[in-house]
């Protein structure tokens, strides 16, 4: 069996920026594996721009975007692998993957990166009621279809869910020549970013109706109609609200969730993000596999993806050198008032760098502080005018502050 | 009087907009940038696909490398279904230049070996 330094599993945005930074880190027996025919992962169908504002200081799109990771990887002379499908994962880093050139081929690995990203929500993961015909298809999917595959995925369209594919798609297939007649939103509130509400459903007119979500789909061999009913703050349907579109496709854009069935293999604790649970290297709670970007849990802008896996190739590099003791103390990391989620969920106490906090609000909220507090200590705060779910909210905190640190540290988002 | 939401970057700042064209509520200045070009002359920047006419079922991505007025996104957008091009691409390359007259190219966004 091949002993190899790292492995990074996915090569999207997160796999690829991993692999680099590992590679200017001073590991040079590594190897990416991508189960596609192309390195990029989902960027490739992301043809639309607003992409790279961070990372570049200008605008890109997911092809340009990606591609700039493809020079890097190519420059630093990265090996990487092709139609390799990862199989099996154990506990003492032996991995098997499969792909038409190689065959079956068993790893020993040192270190790992997870960087497979996350899939979408599907009609069955919400018991979408109603008739199972066709025309019923996620966001991602119909995106691929259109932008990979140059197939039109319907004339008349209805969306539920507003996540950003979703209204992504609401203007791409405007543009293509559909008619998308809404967005439908269980939420009072949406669960895209505010500029893709404006620059893809108000700049063409299209109706996004919140609090309001499917309550049949109706459809003998294709999708005839979908009724969309109003729901209480519970989010039960209210009778006496339906609302009837006559429509040929329905767009799910409903959720994404961090794609780990590896990480099950070997019984790796994961959290409520339905990523696993990590330290500050992006590291989980088995010594030497880290994770990264949306297989850690679902971000809504690129750049940070590609930030957090140059965090997890750093560290996997350090790993590699002896630099990261796994058995100091560990000090848990609780969400408090008004989050929903804290990554890190623990960080080992003599910390190599800062610390950066990324978590979400439970909802929209204005004029709060995010509160770092162990115990009646407060460790930092940090004043923000406005916060709203869809938005990821990132703090830092100095690595000296975790020696003031008694049990436990608590963010929480309070009242200014 | 107008309020708008900044397209610019991802924080998506909320504009407001006084009579005598004085921005506040943005982060940064290009959001003012922003609120005065979309109360004179909204713009915006069109992605799309294009076929590649030598390749089995491939579309290589494209976009206006400069943003076009609103009211001619799909006036452009018919013009970017008639385009077409043979493999290899690169990025940057210029598939029409000044589309429509509007001082836009229409340049590749993937590379396609």
């Amino acid at each position: 069996m091949r002993q190899i330094d790292l492995v990074v599993i996915g090569s999207g945005a997160a796999g690829m920026a991993a692999a680099i930074e590992a590679k200017k880190n001073g590991i040079n027996d590594l190897l990416i594996l991508e189960k596609d025919e192309k390195l990029g992962g989902i960027l490739n169908q992301c043809i639309h721009n607003g992409f790279g504002l961070t990372e570049f200081k200008e605008e890109l799109t997911g092809p340009e975007y990606l591609q700039r990771f493809v020079d890097e990887v190519k420059r630093l002379e990265i090996p990487y692998k092709l139609n390799a499908q990862v199989i099996d994962l154990t506990k003492d880093k032996v991995l098997t993957y499969s792909s038409k050139e190689d065959g079956l081929v068993k790893l020993q690995a040192k270190a790992i990166i997870m960087a497979t990203g996350c899939y979408e929500r599907n009609a069955g993961a919400i018991m979408l009621p109603g008739d199972r015909c066709s025309g019923v298809i996620t966001a991602g999917t119909a995106q691929r279809y259109l932008n990979i595959n140059g197939l039109m995925v319907g004339k008349r369209v209805v969306i539920l869910g507003s996540g950003d594919i979703g209204l992504i798609m609401a203007r791409r297939l405007t543009l293509e020549g559909a008619k998308v007649l809404c967005v439908s939103e269980i939420m009072p509130y949406s669960a895209g970013l505010n500029r893709n509400i404006q620059q893809c459903l108000i700049d063409y007119d299209i109706p996004l109706y919140l609090s309001r979500t499917v309550s049949k789909v109706v459809g003998k061999d294709r999708l005839e109609k979908v009724v969309l009913s109003a729901v209480d703050e519970n989010l039960q349907i209210i009778p006496g609200t339906e609302m009837e579109f006559e429509c040929d496709t329905l767009i799910l854009s409903v959720g994404l969730i961090p794609y780990v069935s590896l990480l099950n293999y070997i019984d790796c604790p994961i959290s409520s993000t339905k990523g696993a649970v990590v330290n500050q290297y992006m590291e989980t709670m088995i010594p030497g596999i880290f994770t990264a970007g949306n297989c850690l849990h679902v971000h809504d802008v690129v750049d940070f993806v590609s930030q957090e896996a140059r965090l997890a190739g750093r560290s996997a590099a350090l790993y590699l050198k002896n630099e990261i003791d796994n058995n100091e103390k560990k000090i848990p990391i609780k969400p408090g008032n008004n989050i929903s989620y804290v990554i890190p969920q623990f960080v080992l106490e003599n910390s190599v760098d800062d610390i950066t906090f990324k978590f979400r609000v439970r909802k929209p909220l204005k004029d709060q502080v995010v509160m770092i507090r162990s115990g009646d200590i407060v460790l930092g705060k940090v004043v923000k005018p406005a916060l709203i779910p869809s938005e990821m909210v990132m703090v830092n905190l100095s690595k000296d502050k975790l020696q003031e640190v008694k049990d436990e540290i608590v963010i929480s988002v309070e009242d200014r | 009087m107008k309020d708008l939401t900044c397209i610019v970057c991802p924080r998506g700042c909320r504009l407001h907009v006084d009579d005598y064209m004085n921005v506040t509520g943005n982060f940064c200045p290009r959001g003012k940038e922003y609120a005065i070009s979309e109360l004179t002359h909204p713009v915006r920047t069109i992605t799309s696909s294009i076929k590649v006419t030598n390749r089995e079922y491939t579309l290589v991505s494209v976009k206006t490398t400069k943003p076009v007025p609103k009211d001619k996104i799909f006036e452009v957008m018919e013009e970017i279904d008639k385009l077409s091009v043979e493999a290899p691409t690169r990025i940057g390359d210029i598939v029409k230049k000044n589309i429509l007259g509007l001082d836009s190219d229409i340049v590749i966004t993937k590379n396609i070996d």
